[in-house]
């Protein structure tokens, strides 16, 4: 081994030693266009090993793994199976050399057996004929070594999805396969159907299949995992025994920041004056199955809300169900004093709610509109198609928020989609603020954009703000969730964890928050004292 | 500003350049085939000729399509229309027939309608379908394109019902400032479907319900509404066609009237250079593409096609008309004749996507 980088200890649980590995990706970089995705990336699998593949989005997670899996093309780097060098040309190449991969959508067929779905292409035969029986008794063979009473011969689709998701997995290992990789695969499951999919996991350690395991719940990776690779914005950050991370120090690694040099950017004392009287919103309790346990929030006038948290922390989960975007199944929201279900977005829009959603070009864009009719999309929908807005008022608030979010080009008439990510975005800001919202909720509206525009939104959120509106701010940049609130909301694996007024906060106490809660058991305590 | 294009440039990339170009194109086919396919000449106060044939004909197709060119920009798609225009005619005319007074003014109008409001509700029911019960449109559609032709059936029980009303068969047949009424009535839907959708707000939302429903629906775009109404217009501008149909031959035909009516009408839209994918529309392009058709449909005999190859020939034409209009096809014409490249610019959004879809 002639590499500078850790190496797996010899103290480490399940930590394969001085074997080969299995895989290895020596410094892979992609590109696409003139985007760096990946760049100078190694990756080390050994036999017998679940290995943690960590970061935020964008982190380069499943570049890297399409990388592997013959989806995309390597640009510089090497691959190495079992010590001799291949490049995987196609997905196929991948799979022969032993790498199968599960998906977190389960791709497999509904409407055919268990039995048939693990061996679909390669069913036993006998006279050209399929040999069922053969073909039942081999999958039950496998099923069985995996410690899974499926009956083989049950249709797929009637199990409930983490049985398909082992049925998955089963038919990955009947491939034989030394490389399995587990891309996001509890993120459906319930805690009793994720235990039963670790149980496999650890057979299949034991048989010596390397694991690749992509989650975003720590406590899961802490559990299951012997050595994990961080990733950050398309580069290794390190490679680490789990065992010898803290979850303080994970989390750290994959935002990336040292402690030291994170004291908070210059701000206004936060705006503590604003809880008085009845807030502008109220959330009660609220959830939605498989995506936000019981939250409560409130949002006061002139007030802006950080809510920190990685991803799928169940911050953008928040979001949505305060504007309605899903539906909640518990709990009551309520505006100004006005109980209300939200059935939809213009349930919202009607209560001067506005949200910025983080997926800026599926859900904000309308890309082959002109940026003024994009910016005036949601005032004209909550005008109606019979009233459209007087060509003067057209050209004065266009104008206006051009001038004023310095938008470029600044053309009324230039189509949406030739517009760079922070002008979109701009765009998209003014189209709510045209609307006159009380409640602005934005999540990520800097990402993935540059220096200055981001700037430029911050620095009007908290202009706005001062003006009295009320702002639910979503970022996973921490620095900026800071910078901007004045009452922080840390969320982890889909509840709020911890709220505190933004006063002497640094992004370390953040990360402690986020990182810290599974370790100490006083936390349920401290939480209600906060909430008190 | 970027510096401003010459006028060339301007035709060249405006969108209705290539829809044009085909149907002038087609034109000049036919005076070369027959040097007087032009002339028009003047008898009894009306005009006479191919020109004017053209556009009568024309009329039905550009109902429908106009009708057709909304639901498209909606992403989606009405193939019961032809059925429509069978009972919108069905309907007419047995009321015409069972009227006490079957020549009069008031019977051929309270006929018409009775059935356009028929249309009407019918359109609303495919809209229903589509934006309340989440069918898609193709799926949704076809319910009524297959069960309206037995609806007109049993209208009519089933035979072919002909009438006698001077003041219907008007309606295809009339001249009114020398012009043909059924094209003047096209003309007046086209100029009240213009101004619908241009001069309010509805053109804009049907444009961002197409092009990105989800962003739509967060920006509280009420699309169930948009959808539900566009179909509902459908159905009323199938059912005007229908009328016309039936008034040209003074009878209907629940078997045949109609018939493959969408398909034109869908191709009209196309050749206009509005998407399949939906999104923004060019309610002049479906005018155009259906004038396009009308013309299509007198070349055939004009230059001499025999009829069994009728068909094969618009199939030729079509395909034709589709690779001049997508950029793609005309970059790969371009680069094999080595000339510049005029950037392709925002000519025709359409055709790329169209195909892509298809």
């Amino acid at each position: 081994m002639t590499q500078m980088d850790v190496q797996p200890s010899e103290t480490g649980t399940a930590a394969p030693t001085a074997r080969t590995p299995v895989i290895e990706m020596r410094d892979i970089s992609i590109t696409f266009g003139s985007v760096r995705a990946l760049s100078e990336v190694s990756l080390r699998l050994y036999p017998g090993e679940v290995h943690a593949l960590m970061g935020e989005n964008g982190a380069g997670k499943s570049t890297l793994i399409k990388a592997l899996t013959g989806v995309y093309t390597i640009d510089s780097g090497t691959v190495l199976v079992g010590g001799e060098e291949h490049s995987f040309s196609s997905p196929a190449a991948s799979q022969a050399a032993g790498i199968s991969t599960v998906y977190q959508e389960v791709n497999l067929v509904p409407n055919l057996t268990v039995a048939e779905n693990m061996l679909l292409g390669r069913e036993p035969r006998r006279f050209g004929a399929i040999n069922v029986r053969a073909m039942n008794r081999r999958a039950r063979e496998t099923l069985t070594g995996l410690g899974l009473d499926i009956d083989p011969a049950s249709v797929l689709g009637e199990h409930p999805i983490a049985i398909q998701q082992l049925v998955a997995i089963a038919r990955a290992v009947d491939v034989e396969a030394r490389v399995l990789i587990l891309d996001e695969p509890t993120s459906s499951l319930d805690s009793d159907e994720v235990a039963k999919l670790f149980e496999v996991m650890r057979r299949l350690r034991e048989q010596g299949v390397a694991i690749v395991f992509v989650s975003h719940f720590l406590d899961q990776i802490y559990e299951i995992s012997d050595r994990m690779t961080i990733l950050r914005n398309g580069r290794l950050v390190e490679e680490r025994m789990v065992s010898e991370t803290s979850q303080l120090e994970l989390v750290k690694l994959m935002i990336g920041r040292e402690l030291e040099a994170l004291e908070r950017l210059d701000r206004e004392p936060p705006n503590t004056e604003a809880e008085v009287g009845t807030p502008v919103l109220q959330a009660l309790g609220i959830g939605r199955k498989g995506s936000l346990e019981a939250t409560d929030l409130e949002l006061f006038e002139g007030e802006v809300i950080g809510i920190a948290g990685l991803l799928g922390s169940g911050r953008t989960e928040l979001a949505r169900l305060l504007f309605g975007a899903d539906t909640v199944d518990t709990g009551e929201l309520t505006f100004r004093s006005e109980r209300r279900r939200l059935r939809s977005p213009r349930h919202a829009i009607d209560r001067k709610i506005a949200f910025s959603s983080e997926d800026r070009k599926a859900e904000g864009v309308v890309g082959d509109l002109t940026v003024a009719d994009n910016m005036l999309l949601a005032l004209q929908a909550s005008r109606g198609w019979l009233r459209p807005i007087p060509q003067s008022t057209r050209t004065r608030l266009v104008d206006e928020y051009i001038q004023a979010l310095d938008i470029r080009p600044a053309d009324p008439s230039a189509l949406m989609r030739n517009l760079s990510g922070g002008n979109q975005q701009k765009v998209l800001l003014a189209r709510w603020l045209i609307t006159e919202p009380e409640v602005l909720i934005l999540d990520e509206p800097t990402r993935g954009i540059d220096i200055g525009a981001k700037a430029q939104i911050q620095a009007k959120v908290a202009e706005l703000a001062a003006e009295g509106l009320s702002v639910v701010f979503i970022s996973a940049e921490l620095e900026e969730v800071l910078r901007l609130s004045d009452r922080l909301v840390v969320m982890r694996d889909r509840r709020k964890i911890d709220e505190r007024p933004n006063y002497d906060v640094s992004v370390s106490d953040v990360l402690e928050i986020i990182a810290g809660e599974a370790r100490s058991e006083q936390q349920p305590e401290q939480q209600e004292e906060t909430r008190a | 500003m970027p510096e401003s294009p010459t006028l060339v440039q301007r035709v060249v990339r405006h969108q209705l350049m290539w829809p044009v170009l085909a149907l002038v194109a087609l034109l000049v086919v036919n005076v070369v085939a027959t040097p007087t396919f032009f002339n028009i000449r003047m008898q009894d106060g009306h005009l006479y000729g191919n020109l004017v044939d053209i556009v009568r004909n024309s009329a039905p197709v550009m109902l429908v399509a106009l009708g057709m060119t909304l639901v498209i920009a909606t992403r989606g798609i009405d193939l019961s229309v032809g059925a429509i225009a069978a009972i919108a005619a069905a309907v007419a005319c047995t009321r015409i027939v069972g009227a006490a007074d079957e020549g009069a003014a008031t019977t051929a109008i309270m006929a018409c309608t009775y059935a356009l409001v028929v249309c009407l509700l019918l359109g609303a029911w495919n809209g229903f379908l589509v934006s309340v019960l989440g069918i898609q449109p193709i799926i949704a559609t076809l319910i009524l394109m297959v069960a309206g032709r037995g609806i007109s059936m049993a209208i009519t029980d089933g035979q072919i019902t002909t009438v006698n009303n001077s003041w219907f068969s008007d309606l295809a047949s009339g001249f009114v400032l020398t012009l043909p009424l059924a094209f003047l009535v096209a003309v007046g839907v086209f100029l009240l479907t213009a101004l619908l959708t241009r001069r309010t707000a509805l053109g804009m939302l049907i444009e961002a319900v197409g092009i990105n429903p989800e962003a739509s629906r967060l920006a509280g775009v009420r699309s169930r509404t948009i959808i539900w109404t566009v179909y509902a217009f459908a159905g009323l501008c199938a059912g005007i066609a229908g009328l016309v149909i039936a008034a040209n031959t003074n009878s209907v035909n629940a078997n045949s009237l109609g018939l493959w009516i969408e398909l034109d009408a869908i191709l009209a839209v196309v050749i206009g250079g509005t998407s399949l994918a939906g999104g923004r529309f060019s309610l002049t392009g479906t005018f155009i593409g259906a004038l396009f058709i009308a013309t299509l449909a007198r070349t055939i005999p004009n230059i001499g096609i025999p009829s069994e190859l009728n068909y094969l020939f618009k199939a030729v034409v079509v395909i034709a008309v589709c690779l001049l209009q997508s950029p793609k096809a005309r970059a790969v014409f371009r680069s094999r004749r080595g000339g510049p490249t005029v950037p392709t610019g925002p000519a025709a959004p359409v055709p790329a996507k169209a195909g892509s879809v298809a």
